[in-house]
């Protein structure tokens, strides 16, 4: 599974390379981020784009999953 | 609850964010500023003897409060986060450059559009460049521009700003060691009665918080993302002033005699430049780097830093906008403008952008 590590980083840095994963890969991609507004910001923009989105919580940050 | 997973949501934020500057303004804040961050930061700064600009000096309770109101929301919903390292001598430059240009416009983008709800024909011209500005981030940010990854620090760095914020508070209503400008002195003497400021304020702060309000990210997300999200809260905002100013007669069409403004077109332009390209490398505009520092990033925090010490610079050195005015019976009418220092000052600020956009990647990006 394609994985993105955008922790730490400022907006709007996790969409964008969340949105370039997607673009090259069909397969599902795996974002990790730390902060609950990126989170809230990448699972947004997945579900806008049709896809089906999975998060879990690890410690205090965030895997989100999307297919 | 979420604010920010839908449009409604997000414009309904905006409408309350637009109400409580309604309510500020009515109640006694300065024309067409019912709430400007780099205003308030400036007057802040002011108290604090930073500058010794006697019209604006005074701790403004609303900046005090967006701080505390978000560090508040974001510990009651388990949104705070204690992070720094993302290049903070860079954010402390940005948090100048941003002062630096909004003041010679007189407004952050905030107020700006305050301004364009009250028909100051002025700031529909300043947004301009505040959209070019904008623009030009986000083409760096598509080039892969970025201030690296912030780290997670101990819970208490980020508890630093709104504790100092609220020692400001204190000392303000507390002793007399901070300046205020006197009455009749200019913008600093008129503002709303300090428990209405400060409940405001936490209030502004705890829905800007979540509903991640950032005047400079409504206007890149839609030239990044397509996305009209962040947009709709402006858009809220704006419609509920524009319909307090029609309503209470503030509203005037025209360039002139505006409160708090001038028409120096060019300077208006490119000082909204440097505050819109500024931001975007920042990544939030004035608001939003006072909601982040809440929510516990010291980055955030070392950018609101910045804003303080680019008033300072601002008013200590004449680089800051001077205000139209009409004659009186001691005084001829002036027009108002940026001196050659300022003019100077915002064309530096705008090149320290190109060089900071320039000269920041993220790993792994050509």
């Amino acid at each position: 599974m394609k994985e993105v590590d955008a922790r730490g980083l400022s907006c709007p840095e996790p969409i964008m390379m969340t949105a370039e994963a997607l673009k090259q890969t069909k397969g599902p991609v795996k974002v990790l981020v730390s902060e609950p507004h990126q989170r809230t910001n990448v699972e947004k923009y997945a579900k806008d784009h049709g896809k089906k989105v999975t998060v879990r919580e690890k410690g205090s940050e965030f895997e989100i999953v999307i297919e | 609850m979420n604010l920010s997973d839908s449009k409604k949501k997000l414009a309904i934020a905006g409408i309350i964010c637009g109400l409580i500057a309604a309510v500020l303004a009515k109640m006694g804040n300065p024309a067409n500023m019912a709430m400007c961050i780099a205003c308030f930061v400036r007057d802040t700064a002011g108290a604090l003897k930073l500058h010794s600009a006697a019209a604006v000096q005074y701790a403004r309770p609303e900046v005090i409060g967006i701080v505390i109101g978000a560090f508040a929301i974001s510990l009651a919903t388990k949104e705070y986060r204690s992070t720094a390292g993302s290049s903070p001598m860079i954010r402390f430059i940005l948090g100048m450059i941003i002062m630096i240009g909004s003041l010679a416009f007189l407004g952050c983008p905030l107020r700006m559009v305050l301004r364009m709800s009250a028909g100051d024909l002025n700031a529909w011209v300043a947004l301009i460049g505040f959209a070019a500005g904008v623009a030009t981030g986000a083409f760096f940010l598509k080039k892969g521009f970025s201030l690296g990854r912030a780290h997670e620090t101990n819970f208490a760095s980020g508890t630093i700003l709104p504790i100092l914020m609220a020692g400001i508070f204190v000392l303000s209503v507390c002793t007399t060691l901070l300046a205020a400008s006197e009455k009749g002195a200019g913008p600093g003497a008129l503002h709303a009665p300090i428990a209405v400021s400060l409940i405001a304020g936490l209030l502004f702060g705890a829905v800007a918080q979540k509903s991640r309000m950032c005047f400079a990210g409504s206007i890149r997300d839609i030239i990044l993302v397509r996305s009209f999200d962040l947009i709709s809260v402006i858009a809220g905002l704006f419609v509920v002033m524009l319909v307090f100013n029609i309503a209470t007669g503030g509203f005037h069409l025209s360039f002139t005699g505006q409160p708090v403004a001038h028409s120096a077109h060019l300077w208006n332009i490119l000082g909204m430049y440097a505050v819109g390209f500024a931001a975007v490398l920042a990544g939030g505009c004035p608001l939003r780097q006072l909601v982040l520092a809440g929510q516990g990033s010291s980055d955030g925090a070392v950018t609101v830093l910045g804003l303080f010490v680019g008033a300072a610079v601002s008013h200590n050195f004449g680089l800051a906008g001077a205000a139209a005015a009409a004659a009186t019976a001691d005084k001829p009418a002036t027009a108002g403008g940026v001196s050659t220092a300022g003019q100077v000052a915002v064309i530096i600020c705008i090149a320290a952008c190109f060089l900071i956009a320039l000269t920041n990647k993220r790993k792994g990006t050509k």
